[in-house]
């Protein structure tokens, strides 16, 4: 192959690759890091602890995000938990098993060294989070509690009730805060950022549009970090918040970072189901329910029935009328499958027609066992507020009927390609936290999207970024300088092209139609048919966007419609490599499952003989094809092996 | 549902603001009260007129954006974000009326949309705890009591939406700022700081407009945390203790 990735990865045993890796790296001494200028563009659990920690060394960091406060980053909202590799049960957890886990469970696609400093540094996280105040759950001793989750046999999960990402996320927001009172950190918010500015190859800064005036303005650094999430909300409904976008990391690829495994996109098997065509997102249940929730459908087609018309109800339904489907199917791992393996294996019973719900689109998650075994109030006690949620938005009382569930998008392992060091194919430009595609492979397990963040900001960028600025040195590039003022000139036209349009379609219309197709082409499972049929439907849609949207108002004041019509042609480009991943990926593997590829009992079938690689995909310019470029995966120190939870 | 609803319409912080009448129709008791926003600002785009802005992301009740003052109450009339909120709240005909929060440190930006950046402020003036990446030792090497953390936690729940301050006619910051500092005055990790934070964080809050605890436990009423009274008694009993026998020299 001509175009190969190189991921910079250590040499020698993987159990030393990082503090080896760190000793070598190149270190700016403490006068000297006044000297240079860290952009951060995101908030989040990634962005919040690398502005804060990058402060706290003496760099000047400029931090970006859209919201009205840097404490609102959708990271709030993860409810479940946080990996580490404490052992503190003593159930024979090790930062190996950690790593052998998460690489197992994103089904042997992602980087063996990076997934290890993962399992590393994951312990030092939860220390930095107590230190900080982060109110965990603890025994009635004090020691810190710990529940299990997904994909694994051990309980390494730490949890602040329901609302674990909240609490990490306003730990690392108050180590910000106190950077930004001691002026080390400048703090943008609703600000975003629409492209990066690279000179001489390098990237020195960003353009953003002030969103209250609709100031376009430039930033200057001497390197720039994009903590800004994932791209679920390509789907139109998904898990995101609805601001959450691609467009910061797209920018940055037409810019010449490669985006790699974009199909890589993770369906969360326990989501409220769809209630109407005006839906705006869907809402997770945390996987934590699946420690005390049995998930089941009726054994019949005829009950399943009977119950989607209302002649019916789950609790008629007697223990031998009901179908445990994953604690048959998979009797070690049974409702504490992996994420992808729980999501596909609902959809096969909605398709078998034993699905409930007035729809027929959802399962059962039922707690009534749970119950009855520890009492009403120790369940309220570990799941309160996700029981009242679901009852607030539901109207039903999950105390008494099992919750309805049904897979959503939730998180997309894809993102920005990033060397061991976490830099793109851009000098100068990193991706963190889950707008990076590095740790999770195929398949991301259950708490360990905060685990990632937090490793990325808090433990991996303020050793890695140093050894670049060191080697750039402190001369500064300013705003002055032409490729500032050509960048922010094609930025504006962008805007002034989109707001001449004046079409009759709204922006929720058109991205409504986009995340049709991409949930029923790119979705759960897919083909090369139906995938040949998205790639011309998108392009159909995309030439509806330039014909016939309609954005009002002007682009110098307030205007969301503006903002979301940015957001979603970017997502329109987006979905459109997706599809193209996801027909060159001639395998199935984790989230990814293509429906050609499987074995006689409906798994996952993967080729590690041709496609144990990262794919890479380079711009090429608007309307050109994206150039494929791999990652070749070495497995040195895991055996690649049938992922089963059998 | 058929319904009318009044809306504040503002152009910008400076402009001056009005109530608009509007109707919708066709609205789904399913849907959440900002489903049905979205739904309003579809036809008044299709119809070539300024949709309504207002803040709004998670859209499950934890983000804290979402601030709608709703027939006269934070978040409407039930104690939940206004993201939560559900059209079956409501009857068919009914007139609702929508207005942004209401309070000299929270100006409006447009429309419903207003600036909290006050709040991002109090919490710069001490609301942490002074611990550099990489410092921390063993997590389990300060064991915390169980009935501690939990009420510690209580007090982190906060969503900084400001309901609380959008309910008191004072217009009073105290059960936000009170949240905090009990939060991190139970905990062992908040004991260094602890007087200067109390001090510093109403120094701030007072700086910024914040009116003074009207008593009337209209914060309480409203938040959709269930942040309770009693950070505003520790709050008061924080800052006292702090003045009386402050480490400022």
């Amino acid at each position: 192959m001509e175009n190969v990735l190189d991921a910079k990865i250590p040499e020698g045993p993987l159990a030393e690759k990082w503090s080896k890796h760190k000793f070598g790296l190149k270190l700016v001494n403490p006068a000297n890091k006044r000297k240079y200028d860290v952009i951060v563009v995101g908030s989040g659990l990634a962005g919040a602890s690398a502005a804060a920690s990058l402060a706290e060394l003496g760099y000047n960091v400029k931090c970006f995000t859209f919201h009205d406060s840097p404490r609102r980053a959708h990271s709030i909202a993860a409810q479940g938990g946080i990996n580490a590799a404490k052992n503190y049960q003593n159930d024979g957890d090790s930062v190996y098993r950690l790593f052998y886990d998460t690489i197992k469970g994103g089904d042997f696609r992602a980087r063996e060294a990076n997934v290890y400093r993962l399992a590393e540094v994951s312990v030092n996280i939860i220390d930095q989070c107590v230190a900080q105040g982060v109110p965990f759950a603890r025994e009635y001793g004090g020691l810190l509690a710990n529940r299990s989750f997904g994909g694994a046999q051990v309980s390494r999960t730490f949890y602040a009730r329901g609302q674990t990402g909240q609490q990490l996320l306003l730990g690392a927001y108050s180590a910000l805060s106190r950077q930004i009172a001691a002026g080390k950190v400048k703090m943008y918010t609703r600000t975003e950022m629409l492209d990066t500015v690279l000179v001489d190859g390098q990237a020195r800064g960003i353009v953003t549009r002030n969103l209250v005036t609709g100031a376009i303005e430039s930033h200057a650094a001497h390197a720039v970090l994009l903590c800004t999430g994932g791209y679920g909300n390509v789907f139109f409904l998904s898990t995101n918040a609805m601001n959450c976008n691609v467009t910061a990391a797209w920018r940055a690829h037409k810019r010449g970072a490669y985006f790699a495994n974009p199909c890589f996109t993770q369906i969360h098997p326990t989501c409220i189901p769809v209630s109407g065509h005006y839906q705006s997102k869907l809402t997770l249940m945390s996987e934590s329910l699946r420690n005390d929730g049995r998930i089941w459908v009726p054994k019949t087609k005829e009950d399943a029935e009977l119950i989607r018309q209302g002649k019916k109800s789950p609790l008629d339904l007697k223990e031998d009328e009901r179908d445990y489907f994953l604690e048959r199917k998979y009797p070690s791992f049974g409702n504490l499958v992996p994420r992808d393996v729980g999501s596909r294996n609902a959809k096969y019973m909605c398709d078998e027609g034993r699905g409930v719900g007035s729809t027929g689109l959802a399962v059962y998650m039922d707690f009534s066992d749970a119950i009855k075994r520890d009492g009403e109030s120790v369940i309220s006690a570990k799941y309160g507020n996700l029981f009242e949620m679901y009852e607030t938005i539901t109207g039903e009382n999950p105390y008494k009927v099992p919750m309805r569930i049904f897979p959503a998008v939730h998180y997309t392992m894809g993102g920005l390609w990033v060397d061991y060091n976490l830099m793109t194919t851009v000098p100068g430009l990193y991706a963190l936290g889950e707008a990076n595609f590095s740790d999770h492979g195929a398949n991301r397990l259950g708490a360990s999207a905060l685990m990632q963040g937090l490793a990325d900001g808090y433990f991996v960028i303020p050793y890695t970024l140093g050894d670049y600025l060191a080697t750039i040195g402190p001369a500064k590039v300013t705003t002055d300088h032409p490729a500032f003022k050509q960048v922010e000139q094609e930025v504006s036209e962008h805007i002034s092209k989109i707001m001449a349009i004046n079409g009759t379609k709204t922006v929720d219309e058109i991205h409504r139609q986009l995340g049709l197709i991409m949930w029923d082409y790119c979705g759960m499972s897919r083909t090369a048919e139906g995938l040949e049929k998205a790639r011309m439907e998108i392009q159909k849609l995309k030439n509806l966007f330039w014909t016939d949207l309609k954005v009002l108002g002007t682009h110098t004041e307030m205007n969301q419609t503006l903002e979301k019509a940015m957001r979603l042609w970017d997502f329109l480009e987006l979905g459109a490599l997706m599809v193209e991943d996801a027909l060159t990926r001639n395998e199935s593997c984790g989230g990814h499952f293509r429906e050609e590829y499987q074995t006689p009992d409906g798994e996952a079938e993967r080729n590690d003989d041709d496609f144990a690689f990262v794919s890479a995909w380079k711009w090429e310019g608007p309307d050109k094809t994206q150039t494929l470029v791999k990652e070749n995966l070495q497995f040195e120190n895991v055996k690649l092996s049938k992922r089963s939870y059998k | 549902m058929k319904l009318t609803l009044k809306i504040w319409r503002q152009k910008s912080t400076d402009t001056e603001g009005r109530l608009v009448d509007y109707v919708v129709d066709k609205i789904s008791e399913d849907m959440s009260f900002l489903e049905m926003l979205d739904v309003l600002n579809e036809d008044l785009i299709k119809k070539g007129e300024d949709p309504v802005t207002f803040d709004h992301d998670c859209r499950e009740g934890i983000c804290g954006t979402c601030s709608l003052y709703i027939n006269g109450r934070p978040h409407g009339p039930t104690r939940i974000t206004t993201c939560q909120l559900h059209m079956r709240t409501f009857k068919d005909g009914e007139t609702i009326t929508i207005e942004p929060w209401r309070a000299k440190a929270f100006p409006v930006v447009k429309d419903l949309m207003v600036n909290r950046s006050s709040f991002d402020r109090i919490i710069q003036a001490g609301g942490y705890v002074s611990v550099n990446t990489g410092s921390a030792r063993d997590a389990n090497e300060t064991p915390i009591g169980k009935e501690i953390a939990d009420e510690a936690f209580n007090s982190a729940t906060c969503i900084a939406c400001g309901a609380c301050v959008a309910a008191c006619k004072n217009a009073s910051a105290m059960l936000f700022v009170g949240a905090k500092i009990s939060q991190l005055a139970m905990l062992p990790q908040g004991q260094p700081e602890r007087k200067r934070r109390a001090e510093a964080m109403v120094a701030q809050m007072d700086a910024e407009g914040f009116g003074a605890c009207s008593n009337t436990m209209a914060c309480v009423a409203e938040c959709p945390k269930s942040i309770s009274m009693a950070n505003i008694v520790s709050l008061n009993r924080e800052y006292i203790g702090a003045k009386l026998t402050s480490n400022q020299v």
